[in-house]
């Protein structure tokens, strides 16, 4: 099947990722700024499906959108203090933060610009249908190993989760 | 343009996949009328039938036996005075009932009505329609939490925990399903929607018979799992009336109320539709195999037809026991229209070409329709669950038995 | 129009990464800075996939990685949230000075 109006679809997704972007470092309400991350989540779940990455957008939906998300939401409702938002929203060192926040994007520039000639610019990767059987043969199969870290992982973070957030007896 | 659109009617594939917009966006319309109307007729057929269930009658008055009450229902809601809670956040307040409609509307995209007659076939349909249905638990917390009230807060972060914690056993049970569709020769199963009922096609059981109990036992998981999902009994404390005052949504009044009421509705035909896809075997007819030859595929294609001339039969037997005052000419006139329509509709449904295309259509929505009957009858029957009933449930029941079924599910699949 | 190449999605990735920095850097509100972080995972992985489409699909699973990672450490960064605001009652990074002199 032939891609449709992909210039379209790219400049208006990475734009809804990039102002959901700029309303989470801005907005004083958390809620709202975990409503652009959310916003922003499901942009780059779109941005994956135009880069024939179906599995991986829907894991980022499950999880990302699905699960994290509503963990931070739970928890802005559970810190949240009416004197939060009221106040200023950046810190003492601000202008530190954005000039070197700065100096990284000119470094970023310096080396896409210097490097644009070091990878195939034109993806040409014929476009098969069976994305997740791979993606499942790789993570069973070479990846094992790291699989069973990160199970092994998950389940460290959620006792001390736990172990962190529970009740003083 | 026309040979645009007259191009898609010799394909053989979805809209979808054949890339053809205009006849994607008329199957969209379609479906989402068709949603509507169902959801119409499922608010008058739960208000009628726990009425039977109680040994009451229920609406009676606005339409021949209450058939118009939706309707009534719904010039009601419209026209409530739309109330704001001081010190709500606005934004928040607005978007929650939205978020909660578009993911359960969302779901639709992938539902296979036919082999081809789904809006878009995506090879990772069951991962789409899992992700997309947990986006509803956003709105839930939403708008409890932009009601700026102890009420609402406290139902939806029970509900939002409710839903997140029977999310994962519903998970389970899909996967055990999705690991039975690649039993076949090749040894690669498919995530896609169409691709399992055409598994199960192919390996001519479906997956609730399959490697008996266990299949059942990973629907009868999915099945409880899925009325948890959508806040139905019993397992609505969160929403329920005597406990916590209508939970997440008290504070919602006239239009936005509705709204809630439309994505539960929608969430639960979407889900059922999950179920009866994994399990029942989608849009295959019963015993497709036991069953096989010319005359009994005849037989089974003029079961809708006399299933909407039966409907017809029960109207024109109330039309005959309508009481004889004329008070009640126009309730009689209304009963025996819509007995007319009906009956139209099943003679429609004998005509061959007619006969064809409806078959698979017509028992994907007959299983959707047992299950939507299932729903009100739970909630007619079973008490509620307490709070904490309900998380004992979710986490120390259902998910170690779905995961005990997905190890030997998988081990049988190796083994035989 | 010029094709979308893979430099555009490098682009949207770095920018991405850039804004996330500058709000881990300049925001006041913890849980703010948890979720600019969540951005700076999004960028990478948004990187990997750009470049699994040229190069295999490693890439896509080392995305998935990221992601698990990326729930498990805002699982244990909000833990440490709720406790300390046990103690302390607020949410300012300003005010997460207990070991200072």
């Amino acid at each position: 099947m032939e891609p449709v109006a992909t210039p379209f679809f790219f400049y208006f997704l990475s734009g809804l990722t990039l102002l959901s972007g700029v309303l989470v470092i801005t907005r004083k309400n958390p809620v709202h700024s975990a409503l652009a991350l959310i916003l922003g989540l499901l942009a780059q779940a779109g941005l994956y499906l135009m880069l024939y990455a179906p599995f991986v957008a829907g894991v980022q939906i499950i999880l990302y959108a699905g699960g994290i998300m509503v963990l931070f939401l739970f928890v802005i409702m559970l810190v949240n203090i009416e004197r939060s938002q009221k106040e200023e929203q950046f810190n003492k060192q601000w202008l530190v933060g954005i000039l070197s926040a700065g100096a990284l994007g000119g470094l970023f520039v310096l080396v896409y610009t210097k490097g644009s000639g070091l990878f195939p610019a034109v993806m040409s990767l014929p476009v098969e249908n069976n994305n997740t059987q791979q993606v499942g043969e790789l993570l069973y199969g070479q990846y094992m190993f790291a699989f069973e870290i990160a199970s092994l992982l998950l389940l460290v973070a959620i006792i001390g989760a736990v172990v962190m957030a529970k009740k003083r007896i | 343009m026309l040979d645009y659109i007259t191009s898609y009617l010799g394909m053989n594939t979805t809209p979808g996949q054949a890339g053809n917009v205009f006849w994607a966006v008329v199957y969209i319309l379609v479906v989402f009328g068709g949603v509507s109307v169902a959801v119409i007729a499922m608010n008058w057929l739960e208000r009628k039938a726990l009425a039977h269930f109680q040994i009451r009658l229920g609406p009676m008055r606005v339409g021949p036996h209450g058939l118009l009450q939706p309707i009534a229902d719904a010039v009601k809601l419209l026209t409530k005075e739309d109330i704001i809670p001081h010190e709500a956040d606005r934004f928040v307040f607005w978007i929650a009932p939205l978020i909660i409609l578009c993911a359960s509307f969302t779901v639709y995209i992938v539902i296979p009505f036919g082999p081809t007659h789904a809006i878009t076939d995506l090879n990772i349909g069951i991962l789409f329609m899992l992700g997309v249905s947990s986006l509803s638990v956003l709105g839930v917390v939403m708008a409890g939490w932009a009601s700026n009230s102890h009420y609402p807060l406290i139902g939806s972060l029970r509900s939002s925990a409710q839903m997140i914690s029977y999310e994962i056993a519903m998970g389970m049970a899909v996967v055990t399903a999705i690991l039975m569709t690649s039993l076949n020769k090749s040894g690669t199963g498919t995530l896609s929607m169409i691709g399992i009922v055409q598994a199960q096609q192919q390996q001519q059981i479906w997956f609730l018979f399959k490697f008996f109990p266990l299949g059942f036992i990973s629907f009868a998981i999915f099945a409880i799992a899925m009325v948890a999902e959508t806040n139905r009994a019993p397992f609505d404390l969160p929403e329920a009336e005597s406990e916590l005052t209508a939970g997440f949504h008290t504070e919602y009044s006239g239009l936005r109320w509705s709204l809630f009421m439309l994505g539960e509705y929608t969430a639960m035909i979407a889900v059922s539709s999950i179920a009866v896809t994994l399990w029942l075997g989608g849009w295959l007819r019963p015993f497709p195999n036991t069953l096989t030859g010319e005359t009994w595929d005849l037989v089974f294609s003029l079961i809708p037809g006399f299933t909407f001339l039966g409907l017809a039969v029960i109207a024109f037997i109330g039309v005959k026991r309508m009481p004889k005052h004329p008070y009640f000419k126009i309730q009689t006139a209304g009963l025996a229209g819509f007995g007319a329509v009906l009956g139209l509709i099943g003679i429609l449904l004998f005509i061959p070409p007619v006969r064809d295309r409806i078959q698979d259509i017509f028992w994907f929505v007959a299983k959707v329709a047992v299950f939507m009957y299932l729903y009100i009858w739970y909630r007619a029957t079973f008490p509620r669950y307490r709070f904490d009933q309900l998380m004992k449930v979710g986490w120390k029941v259902l998910l170690p038995i779905a995961i005990g079924v997905l190890i030997v599910t998988a081990i049988l699949g190796v083994v035989l | 129009m010029v094709p979308i190449t893979t430099l555009h999605y490098l682009v949207t990735a770095a920018a991405l990464f850039v804004l996330g920095v500058i709000g881990v850097l300049t925001r006041r509100n913890v849980v703010i800075v948890l979720m600019s972080i969540e951005l700076i995972l999004n960028a990478v992985n948004l990187n990997l996939v750009a470049f699994s489409r040229l190069w295999g699909l490693h890439g896509q699973v080392f995305a998935i990685f990221v992601i698990t990672d990326a729930a498990a450490e805002a699982a244990v960064g909000l833990g440490i949230l709720i406790a300390f605001f046990r103690n302390k009652e607020t949410i300012n990074v300003d005010e997460v000075d207990l070991l200072k002199w």
